[in-house]
């Protein structure tokens, strides 16, 4: 097969599985429910909408190849950085520091990656913007809590935009005998991740007993950690034919990717319960915001880009 | 569509998608009755966030209160002012005003239509997160007892655009719109200046 014709057929494969997720919807909500308000089962249609409409917004990115792709990821950086900065403590004086992330900092990142410049967009932010952020901050000449909003701003750049532009970053790796079909190694990040989230939640709901990590996210549990990890592993094997990994390769990438993806959900959750507020922001219906859809990407992001580039360039 | 209707809808779609902005209706439903919105002042675009959430079919019965001399400054803006935000344009010069600005507001209460007022004055530059309202709340009542002031706390508006700023941070705001306040029978300037001040700040999240 083709990369493009791999590419249809997964996304085919993705719609079969939303449209029965769909039905599966409806018949609880007629039948459980009786059409009745139900928060548990009217916030998984809500989700099952929602992933709709991802995966078109995403089927249309692909449709634009690489342009695409980047355009989308620039998007969502900046719809992460916003929810991010929004909850974040900042005066007056950070007015430059924060203008400048989001007119700078944030499209020179996305740029970098468009004419794959490695050596410069892996540094950039971590570097340079480490470095020129507090003298930003520093001419307004304000001291009040100096350290700790340069640190959070630094933080959430590295978030928001650093970790998810390693998504369209795996673009620009050379593969040697993987030449032009970079957009499924998306493809297989996003698709493992995200099932290994649903898995989770899908498992925990089902087998759920021993709470994980009661303190910091009390829905998780060492049953749907367990079962969505594995399952969402053994996924990823089964889609070694679109990666240059061969099954076992596969299969050790998607458990590490569904490691990374926990624990980034647990870190984001930490965060926001410190916080005092239950979702990032309120930009998609049964998901929150952003961030609450892309935490677990943004960690499992930079990891698996790296892990390819070390091994298969 | 008319221009003017056009242009509205325009205006609130731009805020929109510039703030985020999102409303918060915690302490009563929206309703179709003469209102006075009164929320802090942090930035020139405070106006627009409170219009631009309210519902469509507030929106229209709903002029914000605004300064003469900026809004009759140029062309465009007195456009914008008189059709598009249909403002009540307050004379500021206490000297040579013609007319008594709380009548102004008056009238537009008894057509029905709510308005959006600022009771600082001028925005806000301190480090206070809400500086001392000016006695005109307490008139406007006084004139319109039967009026309810609704109390809506605007978030982060000073943080995108600081006074003396011209490029917004994109930053997301929200609105809380706290319970409506009355004049009581009896309740003298300072009490009511007070009251509806702390009501205000009540909506304030709590320092981060």
């Amino acid at each position: 097969m083709t990369a493009q014709q791999q590419t249809v057929s997964l996304f085919a494969g993705i719609g079969v599985v939303l449209f029965v997720a769909s039905l599966a919807g409806y018949a609880l909500k007629r039948v459980v429910a009786k059409g009745q308000p139900h928060a548990t089962i009217d916030n998984l249609n809500d989700r099952i909408k929602a992933w709709w409409v991802m995966v078109l917004v995403i089927g249309c990115a692909f449709l634009f190849g690489k342009n695409g792709v980047i355009f989308l990821f620039l998007f969502i950086s900046f719809a992460s950085l916003r929810e991010f900065m929004s909850l974040t403590y900042t005066r007056s004086g950070d007015y430059l520091a924060l203008a400048a992330s989001f007119f700078i900092v944030l499209p020179l990142q996305y740029l970098l990656i468009y004419v794959g410049w490695y050596g410069l967009y892996s540094i950039f932010i971590p570097v340079y913007v480490f470095l020129l952020l507090p003298i930003l901050e520093v001419t307004a000449g304000d001291t009040k809590r100096f350290l700790e909003r340069g640190a959070k701003m630094q933080w959430g750049l590295m978030i928001c935009v650093y970790c998810i532009s390693h998504v369209p970053a795996l673009l620009t790796l050379d593969i040697p005998g993987y030449e032009g079909r970079n957009l499924l190694l998306i493809v297989f990040l996003v698709l493992v991740v995200q099932s290994s989230d649903v898995l989770q939640y899908v498992w925990g709901k089902l087998f759920g007993k021993h709470k994980v990590a009661p303190d910091v996210s009390p829905s998780k549990t060492v049953e749907g950690l367990v079962g969505g990890v594995l399952s969402a592993t053994t996924l990823g094997a089964a889609l070694w034919w679109i990666t240059p990994f061969s099954p076992w390769q596969a299969a050790l990438m998607a458990f590490a990717i569904c490691a990374m993806g926990f624990f980034g959900g647990l870190v984001m959750s930490a965060i926001k319960r410190d916080r005092g507020i239950k979702d990032w922001g309120h930009m998609i219906e049964g998901h929150g915001g952003m961030l609450d859809r892309l935490d677990s990407v943004v960690f499992a992001a930079p990891i698996f880009f790296h892990l390819t580039r070390y091994w298969w360039t | 569509m008319s221009l003017d209707s056009f242009g509205a809808t325009a205006l609130c779609a731009f805020t929109k998608a510039l703030t985020g902005a999102r409303i918060l209706w915690l302490g009563c439903p929206p309703a179709a009755v003469p209102r006075v919105y009164y929320g802090n002042h942090a930035s020139h675009g405070d106006f627009a966030l409170i219009w631009a959430c309210l519902p469509p079919d507030l929106r229209v019965r709903t002029r914000p209160v605004a300064g003469a001399d900026y809004w009759l400054a140029s062309k465009l803006r007195k456009y914008v002012a008189e059709h598009v935000i249909r403002a009540v344009l307050i004379d500021r010069n206490r000297e040579t005003r013609t007319e008594d600005p709380i009548k102004q507001m008056a009238v537009v209460l008894e057509a029905g239509d709510s308005l959006i007022v600022f009771p600082e004055g001028t925005r806000n530059t301190t480090d206070a997160p809400l500086q001392p309202f000016k006695s005109g709340i307490y008139h406007l009542a006084a004139a319109c007892p039967d009026v309810e002031f609704v109390p809506v706390w605007i978030e982060n508006a000073r943080r995108m655009m600081p006074k003396g700023k011209l490029l917004p941070v994109p930053l997301l705001c929200t609105l809380s719109v706290g319970a409506p306040i009355k004049l009581l029978p009896g309740e003298d300037k300072d009490a009511f200046v007070e009251r509806t001040r702390n009501a205000l700040l009540a909506l304030m999240p709590l320092e981060q």
